[in-house]
């Protein structure tokens, strides 16, 4: 079976992409920016402690899960989400789902998504997907970062659903039951870009918000001396992969922020935000360079310990930049 | 970032072509924003690739290990999946202070056929891998 009417869209970042698409199947029809805007998306945080395969954990964005259940809660959408105690269960219950015609959104682990390139499978549990059917074994799945809709055995599906780690998806499937209808749009971006300006701004230090860009760029400054070439360059890349690999829209979602605050000035008629969504832009640019030059400093191999020292100058002035910004931005609001 | 100024550099890893189309949000000559396409950065591909050496040079020397009778199959096979010890740990549904012990031959011999069964289902390979290690790469 297939639910006929569910269309394919490629989006920029998993979570958003997953929201825009099960909310416009039931007809409210928004954009990845006001979803991404709208659920408080754009954040920072810099974990040395917490390690992924032994490198430090960097995010340019709030924790999974958050953006969905905002937009739902801002704009009076009921949804169902569940968690399950086996694979048999869950995968009972998602067929169900699919039964009653309801495409459903999933976490999962990229490890078991074959229809990724190799190289991009490690064991991700953050992911999100929608599927909108089951023929033979095999489920339909819209994935929002794929270009064009996919399949995924049962098997692999299971075990994506089900994988262990952190943070374990446990089987969990969403959809949306009822929308109430009360929606004042410009009310709930007034909202999410408050949040923001607080997450940003206030959130404790120092390892998050503007703090945690700062913190991170004193961090980097001391890597040649505490870390071989080799681990020091390592470090280095995985804040870019963070940056741009894993479907940020370029820039750490930077860009896909700024997209948001044109749409924002449109809807809430408010000129002053189409300048800032120019500087949020310059901001993303500067992290794109800073990305670049990174990416240099890596190749070389040297640990320099100057080339580490103006990479950790460049990200103290981004903290400054964006603190400046959000500040600005908070007092428009 | 202007639409004319999207990287379309293919993402190369161990010899094969990885690039996955991605979304990016960029700017028109009026400052508009829209989205483009585009298959890879440099930057990025850069850091993956050399994410990718650094798993596979772990992977080498675990293999080299298990051979020499330092580590059991456990622990190259734990390696090759991309695991540590405790996503290991979580899969197999025991502590992570038995899979260390697991991964040392002496205690590696005394495994159950059944336990050893586990961990050849949490690594997708066949049990015989386990208990004859092929050392293949």
């Amino acid at each position: 079976m297939k639910i006929e009417n569910f269309s394919h869209q490629q989006s920029a970042h998993c979570e958003s992409g997953v929201t825009l698409s099960l909310l416009r199947h039931y007809g409210i029809e928004l954009t990845e920016p006001l979803i991404f805007g709208i659920g408080a998306g754009l954040f920072f945080g810099h974990l040395p402690f917490i390690k992924v395969n032994g490198v430090p954990g960097t995010t340019f964005r709030i924790w999974p899960g958050y953006i969905f259940k905002r937009v739902c809660k801002e704009l009076g959408i009921t949804m169902k989400v569940d968690s399950f105690s086996s694979p048999e269960k869950g995968m009972a219950a998602l067929d169900d789902a699919l039964a009653a015609n309801k495409p459903v959104g999933m976490q999962s682990s990229v490890y078991y998504l074959s229809y990724f390139p190799p190289a991009f499978r490690f064991h991700f549990n953050g992911h999100n997907l929608i599927a909108y059917g089951k023929e033979n074994n095999e489920y339909l799945i819209s994935d929002p970062v794929m270009e064009t809709a996919t399949r995924l055995s049962a098997e692999d599906l299971e075990k994506a659903r089900f994988a262990k780690g952190f943070p374990a998806p446990n089987g969990k499937m969403y959809y949306p039951v009822k929308a109430s209808g009360k929606k004042d749009l410009s009310a709930a971006i007034v909202s999410g870009m408050k949040k923001t300006c607080f997450f940003m701004l206030q959130s404790p230090p120092p390892f998050f918000g503007y703090r945690g860009i700062a913190f991170l760029g004193r961090r980097i400054k001391t890597y040649p001396q505490k870390l071989d070439a080799r681990r020091a360059a390592l470090f280095t890349g995985n804040i870019i992969r963070m940056q741009e690999e894993i479907g940020t829209g370029g820039a750490g979602f930077r860009f896909l922020y700024a997209a948001f605050l044109q749409e924002a000035a449109v809807i809430t008629k408010n000129d002053a935000l189409l300048a800032m969504s120019a500087e949020m832009t310059k901001i993303g640019d500067e992290w794109r360079n800073f990305a670049y030059a990174a990416a240099r400093v890596m190749k070389d191999r040297s640990g320099n310990r100057s080339s580490y020292n103006e990479l950790g100058d460049m990200l103290i002035a981004i903290s400054a930049k964006e603190k400046d910004f959000f500040t600005r931005l908070k007092k428009l609001l | 970032m202007n639409k004319d100024e999207v990287p379309q550099d293919r993402k190369i890893i161990h010899g094969q072509d990885n690039s996955l189309v991605k979304v990016l949000y960029v700017t028109d000559q009026s400052g508009k924003y829209e989205t483009t396409k585009y298959a890879g950065w440099d930057a990025e591909n850069l850091a993956m690739s050399q994410a990718w050496d650094d798993i596979d040079d772990k992977i080498e020397q675990t293999r080299k290990k298990v051979i020499s009778g330092e580590l059991s199959p456990i622990a190259y096979y734990m390696e090759k999946s991309l695991m540590d010890l405790s996503t290991l740990a979580q899969y197999v549904g025991i502590w992570k202070f038995f899979v260390k012990r697991h991964l040392q031959p002496a205690s590696f011999k005394k495994l159950s056929k059944k336990k050893l069964q586990q961990y050849a289902s949490v690594f997708n390979i066949p049990v015989e891998d386990l208990e004859h290690f092929p050392g293949q790469q």
